[in-house]
């Protein structure tokens, strides 16, 4: 069996997001599509899934034009999709999302759950997995709702499997987990599609790589590729993987936390009592996989919690529980995790995002009134230093691409003095070119002797940037390890496993 | 292209171990400051006398005797009860868990019975009668309810529960005169819902319109035009089109004479009927139907749905039809019943006070249907009270739905998760 992608173009107004691109997958094949972040990877899922209708081209199975007018017409042609957000619904048990749309049912369109369990189990069985079909979806850890999807996917008979970025909320260990799991799929004879940016994971499962870039396919690499070949053809230019950093020269102790919880308004404890240090001139990397406390500690740090309790103090000044205001008066520089929510008004204009952390007084507000001439320049000159690529310092933030975005607000919370600089997932959907960028702007800060915090469920991004690494699980320190250390050790650290000696 | 946050509960079971102190305390403080109010009944306006209460009616296959007790002593064995209640829900609470549901409904009934020995003191009061107009008045709030509960359960908040009650009231009065027929205003009655609801979808669903303001508007639009309807046509002709014959009361056989259940609950018009088993079939389509499934998916995660091949806004729509010709046959009981004729703005807010049980009841059909009785209960007191003469002032006697209202809404419902997609519009992509 065989699926063919053959001229697909989808548009969005003026955007092409994909441009004529054909591809093919075998049965027994893993296809990984290999692209950045807005390369047009997800589109031309979506396309195939039947979420989209192409613009032109068309859809092959085994020779025969598919005609897909929704999702349901792909299930139908055997198409089974693993989405990087899971489609479970988080009330329903696991049967009832496995059998959600493709019900067995008795008199009266009474539900058969019974059929439903009976199937969760088999497949469960056949895979080695260990899901209870009576389990509601949202009590399961990430890695088991995945396993749920894919279950989903094999009870409606898919030979065509696409996993949409699935490694992204993954631990290294349910990593190669999934990888193990798409082996066996191979083996089964299923084709599978495995879309990613991520060169390490690509090299290793794939049989085939077709690489995109803007909406197009620009190139076929082999496995046996360099991670340097691969990045250089999914960029379009020769990129610099590697972070060049001087050994950090670590002053002394500036940034304490000590004992830190933090709940939220319904009780749950997010951060239990967790404590560590940073020194001037030195990065502390947070590991961890996503929703383990990452975020309410970098909220409590800033100011934006309600429950925090314990101590955070920087230099003289103690932060927990003082206003945001005062926060950033303290010197704490915050790079928010997302963006678009948190980090700009996608409404205002570059040069308006560019002073929203200081619009109380000088240098941009003098009696109430803000200094048109002054923003302007400095805009300008922040345009320049960080290369924000856009119209002019008057074009809305909202139109720029994730990276330029990214970087307009690196830009503003780098360009005053700091005494601490924050950054949570400082290049989360950000193209390589920016990541580069970005990275040389932490370490650089860093190197002015400015303890850095640094948060990122990529390890990668972790190991490149940190002088030691901090892993958080459950709302606990699990571990604070060198930074060099194994990548194993810190994939176990994250799913909770203290490693022999070291000092939490 | 958005990030899904995903929390991790610190906890291995899905429920915190230890309830937040200050949402569980609510329910210890409520009912302590219940007690302390009947305790001022004895205290400061006691009423000497006897209270008689009425169990039987004469075709009941025996009779109960009635229950004469002096008033101010039973107040006070009242009062002793709650106050023990009350502790036992601070001790319960004490101990890191939340009050039990019963307890609070035992309370209830307890608080209601010296209530009732304080007010109708010197008098008789008629349970039978009571309980049997509660319900006979929950009905409509029980049918607007059950639309309530489907549409929201679907993703469609409807505040144009009123709206629909409201036209079904006037339909029902027209078209049941027009045909000669209850059945005939039934039927209209549940059509002027679903057609309620379909101007409803067509903003909410199709052009993403906000479903608070469509909703608003839908009933002001409703009250306008019926009203300018009611002026210029049905008042003009009174006895050609609003003056419908009515359901007659029904005695269901053996059921009908059971001493207090069969007049209470089988001795009802059709309606009545028609709701018990509105009840049971919503409830059972919700949660054992594919249908069901299929609509809670679409509430809950409509791209999910999506994704596996349900059409989210078509199931959107079906249900929010299904739930407007049950909203609608609500309506119908306020023009087919006791008073056969249609009056201006006559269903009085009560869609509000269904809206007020669908989040009591927390989007459960069952739970939402003992809200809306527990509202029809109130209205009930408040009328059986005036006309045995009860102490207390008639104007707050009518404000006693409302405040049970806000008692039940923020008192004791807790944290209650609504559908997660409840309210907003599925667009694809």
């Amino acid at each position: 069996m065989t699926l063919e992608l053959r001229g697909i173009t989808k548009r969005f107004g003026p955007l092409v997001a994909n441009d004529r691109i054909s591809l093919t997958v075998n049965e027994g094949e893993i296809l990984a599509l290999l692209g950045e972040n807005g390369a047009g990877k997800s589109t031309l899922m979506n396309v195939l899934y039947g979420l989209y209708q192409a613009d032109e081209g068309e859809i092959l199975l085994d020779g025969e034009p598919l005609k897909m007018a929704g999702p349901g017409d792909a299930m139908a042609a055997g198409i089974g999709m693993v989405h990087q957000h899971f489609m479970l619904v988080p009330v329903f048990t696991v049967a009832e999302n496995v059998m959600l749309g493709n019900e067995s049912t008795g008199f009266a369109g009474t539900l058969d759950l019974d059929a439903a369990r009976q199937r969760v189990r088999e497949i469960s069985q056949r895979f080695g997995f260990d899901v209870d079909p009576d389990a509601l979806v949202e009590t399961l850890p990430v890695g088991v709702q995945q396993r749920v999807e894919i279950i989903k996917a094999l009870s409606r008979d898919a030979r065509v499997l696409v996993f949409d970025e699935p490694t992204a909320v993954l631990t290294p260990q349910e990593t190669d987990e999934l990888m193990e799991i798409m082996r066996q799929l191979r083996e089964s004879g299923a084709a599978i599609v495995f879309i990613s940016h991520k060169l390490r994971e690509v090299r290793a499962i794939a049989d085939r790589i077709t690489v995109i870039r803007r909406g197009a396919v620009v190139g076929e690499a082999s496995p046996t590729a360099t991670n340097a070949e691969l990045a250089a053809l999914m960029v379009g230019r020769p990129v610099e993987l590697t972070v060049h950093k001087e050994p950090a020269q670590p002053g002394p102790d500036a940034f304490v936390v000590e004992d830190l919880r933090v709940l939220d308004d319904t009780g749950h404890v997010h951060l239990d009592g967790i404590g560590f240090s940073i020194a001037r001139g030195e990065v502390l990397g947070v590991a961890g996989v996503q929703g383990n406390g990452q975020t309410e500690l970098t909220e409590a740090i800033m100011g934006l919690q309600r429950h925090v309790r314990g101590s955070i103090r920087l230099g003289d000044h103690e932060l927990a529980g003082r206003t945001v205001r005062k926060v950033l008066d303290a010197g704490v520089g915050f790079i928010p995790e997302d963006r678009q929510v948190d980090g700009l008004v996608g409404e205002f204009t570059i040069a308006e995002n560019l002073m929203l952390n200081r619009s109380h007084g000088k240098p941009f507000v003098s009696a109430g009134t803000v200094r048109r001439g002054f923003l302007e320049d400095f805009a300008q000159r922040k345009l320049d230093e960080y290369d924000v690529r856009a119209s002019g310092i008057q074009a809305r933030a909202s139109q720029l691409s994730g990276g330029n975005q990214q970087k307009v607000v690196v830009a503003r919370e780098l360009s005053r003095d700091l005494s601490l600089l924050v950054a949570a997932q400082p290049t989360r959907g950000v193209d390589v070119g920016s990541i580069e960028f970005i990275h040389k702007q932490i370490v650089a800060t860093r190197d002015s002797g400015v303890p850095v915090l640094l948060v990122s469920t990529e390890l990668d991004e972790i190991v490149a940037l940190s002088d030691r690494i901090m892993v958080l699980y459950r709302g606990q320190v699990v571990g604070i390890v060198p930074a060099d250390t194994p990548r194993e050790t810190l994939g176990l650290m994250m799913a909770g496993e203290r490693p022999e000696g070291s000092a939490a | 292209m958005t990030d899904t946050k995903i929390t991790v509960p610190v906890d291995e079971s899905a429920e915190p171990a230890v309830v937040p102190l200050r949402a569980a305390l609510k329910a210890p403080i409520m009912l302590g400051i219940v007690t302390m109010l009947v305790a001022l009944l004895v205290g400061f306006k006691a009423r000497p006398g006897k209270t008689t209460f009425r169990l039987g009616t004469d075709s009941d296959f025996f009779d109960l005797p009635e229950i004469t007790v002096p008033s101010t002593a039973t107040v006070a064995t009242v009062v002793v009860l709650l106050a023990a209640i009350t502790a036992a829900s601070a001790f319960v609470v004490s101990r890191g868990r939340r009050t039990p549901l019963w307890l609070v409904a035992v309370f209830a009934v307890v608080a209601m019975t010296g209530f009732l020995a304080w007010a109708a003191a010197g008098k008789t009061v008629p349970v039978i009668g009571l309980l049997a107009g509660s319900i006979a008045l929950a009905v409509p709030l029980v049918f607007g309810a059950l639309g309530g509960v489907l549409g929201e359960r679907a993703g469609v908040v409807n505040i144009a529960i009123d709206g629909q009650l409201l036209f079904g009231a006037f339909a029902a009065a027209m078209f049941g005169t027009i045909a000669g027929s209850p059945w005939g205003g039934l039927a209209a009655a549940m059509l002027a819902g679903a057609l309620v609801a379909l101007v409803l979808g067509f903003f909410a669903i199709t052009y993403f319109v906000d479903q608070v303001i469509v909703g608003v508007v839908l009933n002001v639009l409703v009250i306008g035009l019926t009203s300018f309807l009611f002026g210029q046509v049905l008042a003009e002709h009174p006895q050609e089109l609003n003056a419908p014959d009515h359901f007659e009361r029904i005695a269901i056989p053996v059921l009908g004479q059971i001493p207090v259940v069969g007049p209470v609950l089988f001795r009802q018009t059709i309606l009545v009927y028609l709701m018990y088993a509105a009840v049971a079939v919503v409830a059972w389509a919700l949660y054992r139907t594919r249908w069901g499934l299929r609509v809670r998916a679409v509430g809950e995660h409509p791209k999910a749905a999506d994704t596996v091949g349900i059409k989210v806004n078509r199931t959107r729509y079906t249900t929010l039809l299904i739930a407007g010709l049950i909203a609608g046959a609500g309506g119908a009981t306020y023009t087919l019943v006791s008073v056969p004729q249609f009056g201006e703005e006559m269903t009085d807010g009560a869609g509000y006070i269904a809206l007020a049980a669908v989040i009591f009841g927390r989007w459960d059909p069952v739970r939402a249907t003992l809200a809306a009785l527990l509202f029809g209960f109130a209205t009930n007191l408040s009328g059986v009270l005036s006309v045995i003469g009860s102490p207390v002032p008639s104007q707050f006697m009518l404000m006693l739905p409302y405040v049970v209202t806000i008692i039940a809404v923020a008192g004791l419902v807790g944290h209650s998760r609504a559908p997660a997609a409840d309210g907003v519009p599925y667009r694809k992509g």
